[in-house]
């Protein structure tokens, strides 16, 4: 899918790139606190998400969920459905429908086929009619027939059937040295369980598809995060040629992983659409959103550290038990960070499956650090208490020079430095290390702190950018900007670059017929995305520098004027028809030579209130080093983002599935509780100075998922340090709190 | 049926099942306010009718033939702001924006109902109301954010409503080392 001729400006990293265009461009935009340039299309209402398409022609879709958790459907009553005024037909095609959604970036098709009915909520079948009301009429009383079969609903009851996962992003089991017999001889251990609750990313955007074909090729106005990789997945679950499927995906609201490969409702707006030879728009219901597209496993994480008696650690033990759906290989990389946070010359590090009849796991926001960190960062607290060393004292000391098990530097690493920024911001010095010291009337108040840390990834990914005779110029990628930025921060560096304003950068994005890239995950975006950018706007410099007969280090852009060798010209005169170039992104050596990661620290203070047992976060601090930022307000909001997320794993999320028959109990937004505006602190974000000349061409890392990554940990900290109760089972409610607090 | 919306009058045939909102989004063109749960969950549908925020996902079209409508298309478009479209747009009040149009028309009217004296639960005083950042995020909390941009929209409100005492939150660029 990639290749584009002699006008590419293809760059592999397999060597560090230490001088970047962004340090020494003179338009001053790179790293601003700009507006994002979509912003006032947002604010007013004018910004098209994937439901918003005026298509002519339209028919409504609604989509039917199976109402048992494991078993067959034997028949659909379509000809009910077809007496409900304004009804068009049902699409029941239970062949080419998917099963579940698909992981993001994979090539094929997600498992297909739904007569066979492996969770609760599957959808089997989509409701066509001229209104939309009659549609989710027909669709909600839809007589579909089943067979009942006995399924496993119980993660507790099936614990000990636990099989090895597939390999994913990393191994599901890793040991190196003797991690039990270091353990059993160390002078000081702990060995604890944490348990986390699965969740739902909770977009506030519910999925959606309007899907037409022209002829055998289809358009798919989407909500998806990676339109080349989902474009891929939709023609293969199709069985049409890719060539045949555009994806346009310009605005998305949210997607947190929920929106990284296709979901259900695409492939049957798709069959649909084709059989009917009208555009079809199916839109999730937010239930059927809780149901059937990806959330994040529930957790159960055994860890066990064991150190010598000045703290270092001699053997760290991680090991988790997660689940999935039969035949699907993802699993929570739930001990991801833990390969490189922390030192321990023996370590195991295992993740072990059991198979449920519940809804996909996948991706949601840092599938790994976000849940493993909780393990292991309110463990790290556990030890230094046991030990009586302060935890940050404890991290410092195990804050490894080289990856713990490769033997490899790191790109560039500032967890120590985030630590001490964050405590002498925050006010560490004031902590009492006694938990229930401080009391404010009913509130007893303490503080926590947790390490942050996020893999970084390069995806291989491009951009075009074409200079027009008018001094504008146009960046087009099929990258996404889910929320992130992606709009502003690539404007910025096309901007900086080519020193041209950034009012005069006209952004194109979310569309397949552009150059592919990898999309909006994983925190990946900005860096590739970003780099490909960057690499076309190389390229087009030096056309420029060749346009005015000058050396492209001697020349200048700024403010659309091209200055060298004692002249000034207009860079719109030199364009003269027109340049275009397009950048390329592809990871290289760099990533095997160095470690790369982002960094920070995360610091709460709570309230506990000793009467009810409710928890509020009253401050919250975050210092991150993430390579370049790019664009300082964005970068802000997505740290904001993530910190709140992580205040939302600490509280009150958590997905709890009917034990009876897989139903999700709280499938809706009343009852599954993500943050309020009241929950949140007005928190605090502060980045370090850093670029990371390994990981790309710009120098950034993520930062999407970073600001998640150790956040429900540091509130967790808060709250023992505040009123003395260990609660081990997240979310940390009221009720877990109530036998432990003083008595009134 | 007819609907006076953001000043216009506008015509259309309806279900009588057809929520205001989706008299708006799928009948009119008027896809500003979205839908996020369709159950009055989310705050993302908000519309002021009669200069009150409502949930229009749990208001059926009919019931609103002779009302005064406003949605986040009548309170300002690009280069003509209302001024807490504006206060978002410079604070970052959002990320996705997806649930943007309801925070905004959420917060007209949440003001309205302040200047009117009305409390929260809150609110310290009963008879004198105080909009701090307390009183805004109460206020406020009918309207989830994912993206979690709560921080910038309570400066945001706080700025248009003349509250805004802080120091700015955002370090310079020059502090991050540009």
């Amino acid at each position: 899918m990639f290749g584009f001729g002699d006008k590419t400006n293809s760059l592999t990293m397999n060597e560090p790139v230490p001088e970047s265009l962004l340090d020494t461009g003179a338009q001053g935009v790179i790293s601003r606190p700009l507006d994002r340039v979509d912003g006032p299309l947002k604010v007013s209402g004018t910004a098209t998400y994937a439901a918003e398409y005026a298509v002519p022609g339209l028919v409504h879709g609604v989509l039917v969920g199976a109402k048992i958790g494991h078993g067959k459907v034997l028949a659909i009553d379509v000809e009910a459905a077809k007496r409900v005024p304004g009804v068009i037909d049902v699409v029941v095609d239970f062949d080419t429908f998917i099963r579940n959604a698909q992981q993001g970036g994979e090539e094929g098709a997600p498992t297909q086929g739904v007569k066979q009915v492996d969770y609760f909520g599957q959808i089997v079948a989509i409701v066509l009619a001229d209104t939309y009301e009659a549609a989710r009429e027909a669709a909600l009383s839809l007589p579909v027939e089943y067979e009942y079969k006995a399924g496993t609903y119980d993660f507790e009851a099936h614990k000990d059937e636990a099989e090895t996962p597939p390999r994913g992003l990393i191994p599901p089991h890793y040991s190196q040295g003797d991690p039990d017999t270091t353990y059993d001889a160390a002078p000081v251990k702990l060995d604890v369980t944490y348990v986390t609750p699965s969740q739902n990313s909770a977009a506030m955007e519910p999925h959606a598809s309007i899907a037409m074909w022209e002829d055998d090729a289809l358009t798919l106005y989407g909500a998806y995060q990676m339109p080349t990789s989902d474009a891929s997945q939709l023609a293969k679950s199709l069985g049409v040629s890719v060539s045949k499927v555009r994806i346009i995906s310009r605005y998305i609201g949210g997607g947190f992983g929920s929106k990284l490969g296709i979901a259900p409702e695409s492939v049957a707006a798709a069959v649909a659409a084709k059989q009917l030879g009208r555009p079809v728009k199916a839109v999730m219901m937010r239930q059927q959103v809780f149901e059937a597209t990806p959330r994040r496993s529930n957790t159960e994480q055994r860890i066990r550290l064991g150190c010598d008696a000045d703290g270092r650690i001699v053997s760290f033990v991680h090991d988790s038990l997660v689940a999935n759906l039969p035949g699907e290989s993802f699993f929570e990389p739930v001990g991801i960070g833990s390969h490189s946070l922390y030192c321990g010359e023996n370590r195991r590090i295992n993740h072990d499956m059991v198979r449920l009849n519940l809804g996909l796991t996948g991706s949601m926001r840092a599938p790994g650090e976000a849940v493993g960190m909780v393990g292991v960062e309110c463990a790290i607290d556990e030890l230094a208490e046991q030990m009586g060393m302060d935890p940050i004292e404890l991290r410092r000391i195990n804050d490894p020079l080289k990856d713990p098990e490769k033997d490899v530097p790191f790109s560039s690493r500032m967890l120590t430095r985030a630590l001490d920024e964050g405590a002498r911001r925050f006010g560490w010095n004031q902590r009492n290390a006694t938990p229930g010291s401080r009391r404010e009337g009913e509130w007893l108040v303490g503080i926590g702190v947790a390490a942050a840390t996020r893999n970084n990834q390069l995806q291989k990914s491009s951009a075009k950018i074409e200079l027009k005779p008018d001094g504008t110029a146009v960046v087009s990628s099929a990258m996404t900007d889910i929320g992130t930025g992606s709009y502003t921060i690539m404007a910025q560096i096309a901007a900086e670059v080519l020193g041209l304003p950034v009012e005069r950068i006209v952004m194109k994005l979310g569309d397949t017929n552009d150059p592919p890239a990898a999309g909006s995950g994983g925190s990946w975006g900005a860096a590739s995305a970003g780099s490909a950018v960057y690499l076309a706007a190389e390229a087009l410099r030096e056309q420029l520098a060749k346009a005015m007969e000058v050396d492209p280090g001697d020349l200048t852009l700024k403010d659309g004027e091209a200055i060298g060798g004692n002249r000034r010209r207009s860079i719109a005169e030199l364009v003269g028809d027109g340049m275009e170039a397009t950048g390329e992104i592809v990871p290289g050596k760099q990533e095997k030579q160095f470690t790369q990661a982002s960094y920070g620290a995360h610091f709460a203070e709570v309230g506990v209130n000793v009467v009810t047992g409710e928890v509020r976060v009253r401050r919250m601090l975050g210092v991150f080093a993430a390579g370049r930022v790019l664009n300082a307000k964005t970068a802000r909001s997505q740290c904001l983002g993530g910190m709140t997320f992580g205040i939302g794993c600490a509280l009150t999320e958590d997905l709890i599935h009917d034990p009876r028959n897989g139903k999700l109990v709280n499938r809706d937004l009343a009852e599954y509780h993500v943050p309020v505006n009241a929950d949140v602190p007005q928190l605090e974000v502060h980045f370090l100075d850093e670029r990371d000349i390994h990981a790309n061409p710009i120098h950034a890392k993520g930062i999407g998922e970073l600001g998640i990554s150790g956040a429900a940990p540091a509130v967790v900290n808060a709250i023992y340090n505040a009123c003395g109760v260990r609660v081990r089972n997240l979310p940390v409610t009221c009720d877990k709190l109530l036998a432990g607090l003083p008595a009134l | 049926m007819k609907w006076t919306i953001n000043g216009r009058s506008y015509e259309a045939e309806v279900d009588v099942r057809t929520t205001l909102l989706d008299l708006a989004r799928e009948h009119l063109g008027l896809t500003g306010s979205k839908k996020g749960c369709d159950h009055g969950q989310c705050g993302a549908c908000t519309m002021l009718v009669g200069g009150r925020r409502i949930n229009a996902c749990l208001s059926l079209a009919v019931m609103h033939q002779d009302d005064e409508i406003v949605t986040i298309e009548g309170l300002g478009q690009p280069g003509n702001l209302h001024p807490l479209q504006d206060a978002f747009v410079r604070h970052d009040g959002y990320q996705c924006g997806y649930c943007t149009p309801g925070q905004i028309c959420s917060a007209v009217g949440m003001l309205d109902e302040v200047k009117k004296g009305w409390p929260s639960h809150v609110s310290a005083d009963l008879t004198e109301v105080a909009l701090d950042d307390a009183e805004i995020g109460e206020r406020m909390s009918g309207n989830l954010c994912r993206c979690a941009a709560y921080p910038n929209i309570v400066d945001a409100i706080r700025e248009v409503a003349g509250v805004d005492d802080r120091e700015p939150v955002l370090e310079t660029a020059r502090e991050i080392g540009a």
